[in-house]
């Protein structure tokens, strides 16, 4: 650009020059003139000047200088005149006369010729050279542009930079110089020549190559995904399997069964509607499989499980559901299927047939409750049912049990279980005579149990007396709540309101007393009990006045630290007059009050010491969890270090002494420790742009320490890598993927110096133009 | 009685052969680690402590010049042979893992002015103040032969530098003119000239081969363009540049080592402004040479000292002297970038370590991730004061600690009478001139 600038210049100025020229041509004559007619002319105009000074006939008279036909008295020189000469003015007159044809043709021609250039002088040339070649060689090299900046940011530079390629012979190459020599190698290689095994690449015998030939790639690729699609399936399926197999839940087998079974119906029920002869091939097979039931004695409880069942279904929910699930699995089982036109007629008689097959036991209960075990249910909801047997005495349990010991007499039952089942006998009717204690105070069976609950109430008596005497309203109110509910759940004698009201409390204290044993004597409890109770009800209605006061001196003691705020007579200093100390006041009044009035929203001296406390806290040094684990003792899963370590090591070292422990109206701040100052940086490194980047690339630890072998020996690679002992040549255009210049350095030197001139001076032109 | 045992695998913890590491198992869990950090800064401080114990940089002094060494080359193809011209027109050839002089060689009457080697290490080119160009074979003459040049071409004026093309068979001159030889021929094929000064030195730029930079006592540095027979531009500086050095990585970098005691790192497409200036020596930079891996350079200074600088810091990394070496004239990189020689005033050629610290010979895989590791920690830290403070510290001779004090003292003086005068004048009126610009005179087209 800029030498394009530059020539156009050069040409603008030489067109000038050209333009200039013409007018410059007509003054200069003046001076061809020779000194003496010169001298003598000047005389004559010196004369005529000093005629023409009367003003009158004064005349500007214009020299002639040019050489024309006509010479008149009239000048025709643009001298004095003030006005150019223009070509096209001469030129006018000559079109009117033709003899001047050849004065107007030349003139014509001189007009209409182009002026050759200026030859420009030899520094511009040179300059305009060597700015086109600069511009060259600059565009030349910014090709190296994105390896110099590839090369800055590289993570690693290894040099020598160019790769030499190791000169390894294939094997074929080796092998082909190589023959067999001794008799065994003669022998293994004609071995291998019958086999037509392949001595050379590629190592493939022909059979090899067939098969190679016979399926394309695709489809072989097609071929082997297929297989390896089955493969996997039947692994799959075969781990699944397996999995089920070992699955122990018996629950997750029955869901199976379940749903097989579900499934067999639904099927079933599908012939049925299709083909009716199957589908009765279908039922008879279950017929014959609830035969084969009825003649077993699965699921008749009577197999050794069903018995420690049995046994546990006293105690445990779960057995007793597993039993009934049980018998309702035979009575599945054994029930007949039936076509629903035979259902109506034959009711009676599968009723009659289920009483004789199943346990009476079963068919009583279910008279009894919906459920489908009433014995079962019977032991599992004793206390529901007592309840139940307690609102209908009609029907009195012992009957009922009777019977299921008849009813078990009948079928061969282990004489535990009728053991078994007195022992339940037995337990259900004393917990009812528990629950009924209450109701009647003097019980048939005095246990242990019922004794201490009277001292215990006996106990709850006094304390009661004792609270009603102090009369504390709340407690008061609140049993009042009480009462009514516990009488709406109960409704007893009247004798026993007083312990019922005290339901809360006692429950409280027997929760204590269980909590300080049973076997402590309650004698000893009696004494402290209500002392305690009554120092804590001493303690309440004290409190209440009491807490005001505190209150009162923590205000106090606020104040002493907020001595700040009010004025403190002991600061006053004895030697200052009295007077002046209460002009002094009153100034300090006043602008106490202006100070007052100003900030009288804000209370500064109480923030700042809220900000002094604050800063007093943040100060002080926090317990920090310090242990090890693993360090002087066994570490591990699980394993936590003693509590005793960690106490060693978790506490606060004590710190020094605020500054401003003693200067009440200064935070001083200590956070910077002048001592670890020095070991830090205190500006923020050139590359990084913020101080957490930093701070990151420092707490990341780059040590085989704390990193694997990998990641170390990643972190720790070196910038640039050179080999010991190699020479490292300078950069190339081949190393980089560049085509390097065919041409030599030395073509274009042996040059006609001319040549090169026409060249530039083309290149020029070309600037200059465009 | 059963009696059960831990049992383990001895895989697990027995070695291979007794090289090998043992297995030390391990918890990387940040949280196991709260003294990562200053753990690695003690180690970071150790290293750093131990590069200074162990900074030995002086390897050998080369001695038998009976003049100041003039000129050094180095050997395109060879990392053992050096030369050397002197002062007295004397040229060595040395080996230096023998360390001793191989030839010698009295090409010149007066000084050698420069040496350079053909790009095949089949021979080498001497100018000397008799204004001859001579061509030397490599290998010493035959038992019985007399020592003579393969060619000597008469030129008209004094040559004051050399320098081969790195690819084909041509050679560069300097004095009145740049003069570009064709090897067979005893007239050049080209001489460019601007301006009228003698030009002290020339040089191809090895990437680019047809570059050739040169600078003249008129203190401009002129660029040329050998395909384009032309100059290119000419960059003229408050002072003199007695050298300059072509970065072999970077085509575009050439670092001027100057008479105001800096040096000057150009990006030759933009010259109004130097990439770098570099400072630190406190007197005249006489020659700068580039590592081959471009990532440094070393200079030589009138002050009796070499200095390394990376290519992209302006302060220098390491300060080599001696008590003996005087005005250090002439200084390369070896071409394994392991190694600098400088050849100085009292005729002795000395040979360091470009890592002051680094170990020499073969280093086993422990060693070499040590050796990483310790590096690594030192970059890491190398901001911390105290580690710093240590890593900057060397040892000066007083003339040049006192100089440097000196120096800074000028500096800073004349630091506080430009922004004094800034204060003190219309704002706008005193242009702030950066300190890269301030040294640039002119750039001429």
């Amino acid at each position: 650009m800029n030498v394009n600038r530059v020539a156009e210049s050069l040409l603008a100025l030489s067109q000038q020059e050209e333009l200039v020229d013409l007018p410059k041509n007509c003054p200069l004559s003046e001076n061809e003139d020779e000194g003496d007619s010169d001298r003598e002319r000047k005389h004559q105009k010196l004369l005529e000047a000093i005629s023409s000074l009367d003003g009158k006939n004064r005349r500007k008279l214009a020299e002639r200088s040019e050489a024309s036909l006509k010479v008149s008295e009239f000048n025709v020189s643009s001298e004095g005149s003030g006005e150019k000469l223009v070509l096209a003015d001469l030129l006018e007159p000559v079109k009117t006369t033709s003899s001047l044809a050849t004065v107007k043709k030349q003139l014509n021609r001189v007009k209409s010729k182009k002026v050759v250039e200026l030859p420009l002088n030899k520094e511009k040339i040179e300059q305009i050279h060597r700015e086109v070649a600069f511009g060259k060689t600059s565009q030349v090299l910014s090709k190296w542009d994105p390896i110099v900046l590839k090369n800055q940011q590289a993570e690693q530079l290894a040099f020598p930079l160019g790769k030499e390629q190791p000169a390894i012979a294939p094997i074929e190459h080796a092998l082909s110089g190589w023959k067999a020599r001794t008799p065994l190698e003669q022998e293994i290689f004609n071995l291998l020549h019958k086999n037509k095994q392949p001595v050379t690449d590629p190592l493939l015998t022909p059979m090899e190559k067939a098969s190679l030939r016979a399926m394309s790639l695709e489809e072989a690729k097609m071929h082997r995904a297929e297989l390896q699609r089955a493969r996997a399936l039947q692994s799959y399926y075969e781990a699944k399997a397996r999995r089920e197999k070992k699955i122990k839940s018996k629950k997750y087998h029955k869901v199976v069964k379940k749903g097989k079974a579900r499934k067999a119906s639904k099927e079933l029920e599908q012939l049925q509607k299709v083909n009716p002869t199957v589908a009765l091939e279908e039922l008879e097979k279950f017929e014959n499989a609830r035969m084969m039931e009825r003649m077993s004695l699965k699921h008749q409880n009577s197999g050794k499980w069903a018995k420690s069942k049995a046994i546990m279904a006293k105690y445990d929910l779960e057995a007793r559901q597993a039993m009934q699930e049980q018998l309702a699995k035979n009575k599945e089982l054994t029930q007949k299927l039936q076509v629903a036109s035979e259902i109506e007629e034959e009711e009676g008689g599968t009723e009659e047939v289920e009483e004789l097959l199943v346990p009476h036991v079963v068919n009583e209960v279910q008279m009894n409750v919906d459920g489908p075990n009433p014995w079962m249910l019977r032991s599992c909801t004793s206390d529901t049912r007592e309840a139940a047997t307690q609102e209908d005495p009609e029907q009195l349990p012992e009957p009922a049990t009777h019977e299921v010991s008849e009813s078990e007499g009948e079928r061969p039952v282990a004489e535990e279980e009728i053991s078994l089942r007195d022992f339940e006998e037995r337990r259900s009717l004393r917990k009812r005579s528990e629950l009924n204690q209450d109701a009647e105070p003097a019980g048939i069976q005095e246990t242990k149990d019922s004794s201490s609950q009277e001292v215990l109430s006996e106990l709850r008596a006094l304390s009661q007396k004792l609270k009603e005497n102090h009369q504390s309203r709340k407690q008061k109110a609140s049993s009042e709540g009480t009462v009514p509910q516990v009488q709406r759940e109960e409704p007893a004698p009247e004798e026993e309101v007083p312990l019922l009201l005290q339901r809360p409390e006692r429950v409280q204290t027997l929760e204590e007393l269980e909590e300080l044993g049973k076997e402590d004597c309650f004698q000893n409890k009696e004494l402290p009990r209500p002392v305690l109770e009554g120092q804590q009800s001493e303690r309440t209605p004290n409190n209440r006045p009491d807490a005001p006061k505190e209150k009162k001196e923590k205000e106090q003691l606020i104040d002493v630290q907020n001595f700040l705020t009010t004025q403190s007579p002991s600061v006053r200093s004895l030697a200052v007059p009295t007077t002046i100390e209460e002009l002094e006041d009153e100034e300090e009044r006043d602008q106490r009050q202006m100070i007052k009035e100003a900030f009288a929203g804000d209370d500064v001296i109480r923030n700042f010491l809220k900000e002094k406390r604050e800063a007093v806290e943040a100060s002080t040094p926090k317990d920090v969890d310090l242990t090890l684990p693993g360090w002087g003792e066994w570490g591990g899963v699980g394993l936590k270090p003693s509590t005793k370590k960690r106490r060693q090591f978790l506490k606060a070292p004590e710190g020094p002494p605020r500054k401003d422990k003693n200067l009440p109206n200064v935070i001083i701040s200590e956070k910077r420790n002048i001592h670890a100052a020095a070991h830090q940086v205190q500006v923020l490194p050139y590359p990084f742009t913020h101080h957490r980047q930093f701070e990151r690339t420092i707490q990341t630890p780059v040590g085989s320490t704390w990193n694997t072998q990998r990641a170390f020996q990643k972190l720790t690679t070196p910038k640039v890598i050179t080999k010991p002992g190699h020479i490292i040549k300078p950069i190339k255009a081949e190393d980089v993927g560049y085509r390097s210049s065919s041409r030599s350095d030395l073509s274009v030197i042996q040059w006609n110096p001319k040549q090169i001139t026409t060249r530039h001076s083309k290149e020029l032109k070309k600037n200059s133009v465009g | 009685m059963k009696v059960k045992m831990l049992s383990r695998n001895p895989d697990n913890y027995v070695r291979e052969t007794k090289l090998d590491l043992q297995r030390v198992p391990r918890n990387y869990d940040p949280t196991l680690h709260p003294f990562e950090v200053p753990r690695e800064y003690v180690r970071a401080l150790n290293a750093t402590k131990l590069e200074r114990v162990f900074a030995k940089p002086f390897l050998a002094s080369l001695d038998g010049h009976r003049d100041g060494v003039n000129c050094l080359a180095k050997h395109p193809k060879n990392l053992a042979t050096i030369l050397s011209g002197a002062c007295d027109g004397e040229v060595r050839i040395w080996n230096l893992t023998q360390r001793n002089c191989i030839r010698t060689i009295q090409a010149h009457e007066g000084f050698v002015r420069g040496i350079c080697t053909r790009f095949c290490g089949t021979s080498f080119f001497t100018v000397g103040d008799d204004k001859t160009v001579k061509q030397w074979k490599m290998d010493g003459p035959g038992y019985g032969e007399e020592e003579e040049p393969l060619h000597t071409i008469l030129g008209k004026t004094v040559y004051t530098g050399i320098d081969h093309h790195w690819k084909e068979a041509v050679f560069a001159t300097c004095g009145q003119q740049v003069d570009i030889w064709d090897e067979q021929r005893t007239n050049p094929i080209c001489s460019m000239t601007w301006g009228f000064d003698s030009i002290s030195s020339v040089k191809f730029n090895p990437v680019e081969t047809f570059l050739l930079g040169s600078c003249a006592s008129d203190r401009n540095i002129v660029l040329y363009d050998m395909r384009q027979a032309t100059p290119l531009k000419k960059v003229i500086l408050d002072m003199r540049t007695n050298t300059i050095c072509w970065n072999p990585m970077e085509a575009f970098i050439f670092t001027a080592a100057n008479e105001d005691y800096n040096l000057y790192t150009f990006d030759m497409r933009a010259l109004d402004t130097p990439v770098m200036v570099h400072m630190d020596h406190v007197s005249a930079v006489l020659d700068v040479d580039y590592s081959p891996t471009g990532k440094e350079f070393v200079s030589a200074s009138f002050n009796k000292s070499i200095r390394i600088f990376p290519v992209d810091k302006s302060r220098s990394r390491e300060v080599y002297h001696t008590k003996r070496m005087q005005h250090v004239i002439c200084v390369k990189w070896t071409s394994d970038s392991k190694y600098i020689m400088c050849g100085s005033d009292e005729m002795n050629i000395r040979l360091w370590k470009a890592n002051a610290s680094e170990k020499l010979g073969v280093l086993t895989s422990r060693e070499k991730a040590a050796k990483d590791y310790n590096q690594k920690l030192k970059e890491k830290f190398q901001h911390y004061p105290h580690i710093k403070r240590i890593a900057r510290h060397r040892h000066l001779p007083k003339s040049i600690y006192s100089q440097i004090q000196e120096q800074r003292i000028m500096k800073e003086a004349r630091r506080r009478k430009e922004v004094n005068r800034i204060k003190h004048s219309k704002p706008g009126s005193v242009p702030i001139v950066s300190e890269k610009k301030k040294h640039i005179v002119a750039v001429v087209k």
